[in-house]
């Protein structure tokens, strides 16, 4: 009894703070609190990543982002009143941002992570609007919708949301602390993480059973964030995730893909409390069952075979051990990115080479080489099978087949 | 730094000559540092390929592993790479320089103002530079007046080859700046009475890789080509290791730049051209010294010595050191000098050559980067410390 009260109380004094808040907020968009808060809110969301071109102007548009279904690019959304979105009034910026919807009502397409803004409180969205209406204007016009006919019909995205769109703020868990419920925001509906790592359906639409179980996207595989201890960052702690996070390296870990713009653009310029926020919720997202392997035979011949190339291609910055060196060269052993079950991101680096992320915590962005040149498929395939399988990694065998294949997916795309 | 097999073998050697052999400085990491910028470098594996190769390891503690990248991140800091300075423009009054005008790889020049003009270039080209600008009274080697190009100095470099029959040196396994030295026969480290020569040099085990193609030793008298000098290859290959000598280098009259009469660069400027050749001075030391060293490698017993001490005269195509010195040298009168000794050009006060080699008034005995490194913060800290508050002549002649 004295506990539903109290629930309801919260809940009651919740309710009027939210409309102190909103009426704050209306009465006051133009204040610097305001504009300087949605500045941060605007780098956890990440909106640079595709409304700003490598060395373009700040939210100018025109970043190409290739889907499975075509190519689409983000808009201007500088306060330029016809290029941009500076005629728009802060409701139908809120509509784009909670249902998917520009101005006039036309439908976006989701590469726009509607599905995840939607969950943002209007109090964080007026305030990003008010941040954005101060950057400089700019004119261009960008035609964002460059899909093929039929998908691009706009239109078309009615039947998409009623599919596969749930509009609803997120709705504060009161069983938790506040510091896991502000590390669920940030994950669900500001950082957008799952529009990478949740795997998706045949229509774009995200795998909820899949939840941040991992997905490949623009040649890499976005890994499993769960805290799955071999194939999630469950190995990791809180410490460790807020490090990476923060600099895009850690004791075993160096960024590689998408993730290290993630890092310069938006986490690395986070507060040391939401990252940390951030890490503890994901760390609470324990798997019901532990994903099990059983490491291949170190006599087996692809080992034997993968041992000798490791051993004159990798061991010098790796280290016969795995171990790697801290913040320049990755850890092998126990290495998610190493044992998942996609190995596109493991094949690639290896064929292409890699390049971590450069912060102000760690500038160096340390590089590996391409060894796709000097090793043949079947030798690549080696080598990935025996640091999959080896200093206590249990993973799938890599054929040449695969990554041929990763090979071929490579040289025609531009990722 | 751990030493390889061969440089151990000179210390215990050195010792029993009654030297005192130690692990020549090395700007090499021995283990994996976070330098003070957040710049990580990693471990170095001894793969011999540290000179004349940038390093995958991030072990050699070069400006692109230890700052250019912590420095990309200022605001203030930009690059313009594949670029090439071909001037420093200067006022009417000739005493204050404005700008640089540089060229790009489509061959466009650009004007880049600046209030504060720094040479950071090889020493040949800060040189070159000066004299291309005008800033400064070029050395004539007739007259003995003018500055410019004046003190040029080349490195005494001398060697002893041995082979052993036994003994598998695997020399492929080093750094840049491996290796044990002895520094007893530097400058005035020993006695010079009757030895009819001035300077020195130090000496060591500092062979910095036995890279393929490159490095092919083979006993004396074999064919020069043939299977006879390929088998001679590969079984001394392995056994074979080179002592060398450092020696230090005057700087004389007749040896200085200039800009060349006769031959033009790609841009149609003229030439920079070095007139030099060793004089007897360097000729003795060097003979002495490679000596000296002989006696140490003897003791290391090997089956067969060379010793090869340099000879007259100086040859451009065979490659004995990148260390040239002076040009623009440091000193304290402006009719012998090119900068003050804050490397501050006594003519123009807004430009600085902040420790390139090319200020060294003589090559001294050992190789210079550490004294260029040294000069480069002597410098800086007198620019923020000194000049930014009064800009102006930071010594008066």
């Amino acid at each position: 009894m004295t506990c539903a009260r109290s629930l309801w109380m919260r809940v009651a004094a919740l309710v009027t703070a939210l409309l102190i808040t909103r009426a704050a907020a209306a009465a006051d968009l133009q204040s610097f609190e305001t504009v300087a808060r949605g500045r941060y809110l605007a780098v956890a969301a990440d909106c640079a990543a595709c409304h700003t071109k490598p060395g373009g102007k700040l939210f100018a548009g025109g970043v190409a982002l290739d889907t499975p279904f075509g190519t689409l690019v983000g808009p201007n959304i500088t306060p330029d009143s016809n290029a941009g979105i500076g005629a728009w009034t802060d409701d139908e910026f809120v509509a784009a941002l909670h249902d998917g919807r520009g101005r006039g009502g036309i439908r976006l397409f989701p590469a726009m992570p509607y599905p995840a803004y939607t969950k943002m409180t209007r109090g964080d969205a007026l305030a990003i609007r008010a941040y954005l209406q101060t950057v400089e204007p700019v004119p261009d016009k960008i035609e964002p919708d460059q899909l093929p006919f039929p998908l691009s019909i706009r239109l078309n995205m009615a039947v998409w949301n009623a599919l596969n769109f749930k509009p609803g703020r997120l709705k504060p868990d009161p069983s938790k602390p506040a510091e896991w419920n502000r590390g669920r925001y940030l994950v669900d509906a500001l950082g957008h993480c799952g529009t990478c790592h949740t795997p998706k359906t045949s229509l774009g639409a995200d795998n909820d059973s899949s939840y941040l179980q991992g997905a490949v996207l623009q040649g890499w595989f976005a890994p499993n964030i769960t805290a799955d201890s071999r194939k999630g960052i469950g190995g990791w702690s809180v410490d460790q995730l807020v490090s990476y996070l923060k600099t895009g390296v850690n004791v075993d870990a160096i960024a590689t893909g998408g993730m290290t713009e993630e890092i310069v653009h938006s986490s690395s310029k986070m507060t040391d409390d939401d990252l940390k926020a951030i890490a503890v919720y994901l760390k609470s997202l324990v798997p019901e069952r532990e994903s099990v392997s059983a490491a291949l035979a170190a006599s087996d011949p692809r080992m034997v075979a993968g041992q000798a190339i490791y051993k004159d291609n990798c061991a010098a910055c790796h280290t016969d051990a795995g171990t790697g060196t801290s913040g320049l060269f990755a850890r092998l052993a126990g290495s998610h990115t190493v044992q998942s079950d996609d190995p596109t991101t493991l094949i690639r680096v290896v064929l292409k080479g890699s390049r971590g992320a450069g912060t102000a915590g760690a500038p160096t962005a340390p590089a590996m080489p391409s060894f796709g040149w000097r090793l043949t498929d079947a030798q690549v395939a080696s080598v990935l099978t025996y640091t999959r399988n080896s200093w206590g990694n249990a993973a799938s065998r890599i054929s040449a087949n695969q990554v041929n294949s990763i090979k071929a997916r490579l040289a025609s795309s531009s990722n | 730094m751990k030493q390889p097999y061969g440089a151990m073998l000179f210390a215990d050697a050195a010792h029993k000559v009654g030297h005192s052999p130690f692990p020549m400085p090395a700007a090499t990491l021995s283990q994996a540092y976070v330098n003070p910028l957040g710049m990580r470098l990693g471990q170095c594996t001894f793969c011999g390929f540290c000179d004349k190769f940038g390093c995958g390891n991030y072990a050699k503690s070069s400006p692109q592993t230890c700052v250019l990248p912590a420095l990309m991140r200022f605001p203030n800091f930009s690059v313009r790479t594949e670029s090439e300075v071909l001037r420093i423009n200067l006022d009417s009054t000739g005493r204050r320089a404005t700008s640089v005008t540089y060229i790009d790889t489509s061959g466009e020049e650009w004007e880049q103002p600046g209030d504060l003009i720094l040479l950071c270039a090889f020493s040949f080209f800060n040189v070159e530079l000066m004299l291309h600008s005008k800033i400064g009274t070029p050395y004539d080697p007739r007259t003995g007046q003018g500055v410019v190009g004046r003190n040029y100095a080349y490195q005494t470099v001398s060697g002893v080859n041995i082979i052993f029959k036994d003994k598998i040196l695997n020399p492929f396994i080093a750094a840049g700046a491996s290796g044990m030295m002895v520094d007893d026969y530097n400058g005035d480290n020993f006695d010079h009475s009757n030895l009819g020569f001035v300077g020195g040099g130090y000496m060591g085990a500092t062979q910095t890789g036995a890279r393929p193609i490159s490095t092919r030793p083979v006993p004396v008298g074999t064919a020069k080509w043939g299977s006879e000098w390929k088998k001679a290859t590969a079984e001394t290959y392995r056994k074979a290791l080179t002592l060398a000598v450092h020696g230090s280098c005057y700087s004389y009259r007749d040896c200085f730049l200039d800009l060349d009469p006769t031959y033009k660069d790609r841009f149609g400027r003229p030439l920079m051209r070095m007139t030099f050749d060793f004089h007897n001075n360097e000729l003795k030391m060097s003979d002495y010294l490679t000596n000296c060293l002989a006696d140490i490698a003897r003791a290391m017993k090997p089956t067969e010595i060379a010793v090869d001490p340099r000879k007259g005269p100086y040859t451009v195509t065979i490659y004995q050191s990148t260390h040239n010195t002076g040009g623009t040298a440091m000193g304290t009168d402006p009719t012998t000098s090119v900068v003050n000794r804050y490397c501050q050009s006594w003519d123009v006060s807004n430009v600085f050559i902040p420790g390139g080699a090319s200020v060294f008034p003589q090559n001294h005995g050992y190789n210079p980067t550490d004294t260029v490194g040294a000069l480069a913060f002597w410098t800086a800290n007198a620019i923020t410390t000194e000049y930014l508050k009064s800009p102006g002549p930071l010594v008066q002649a």
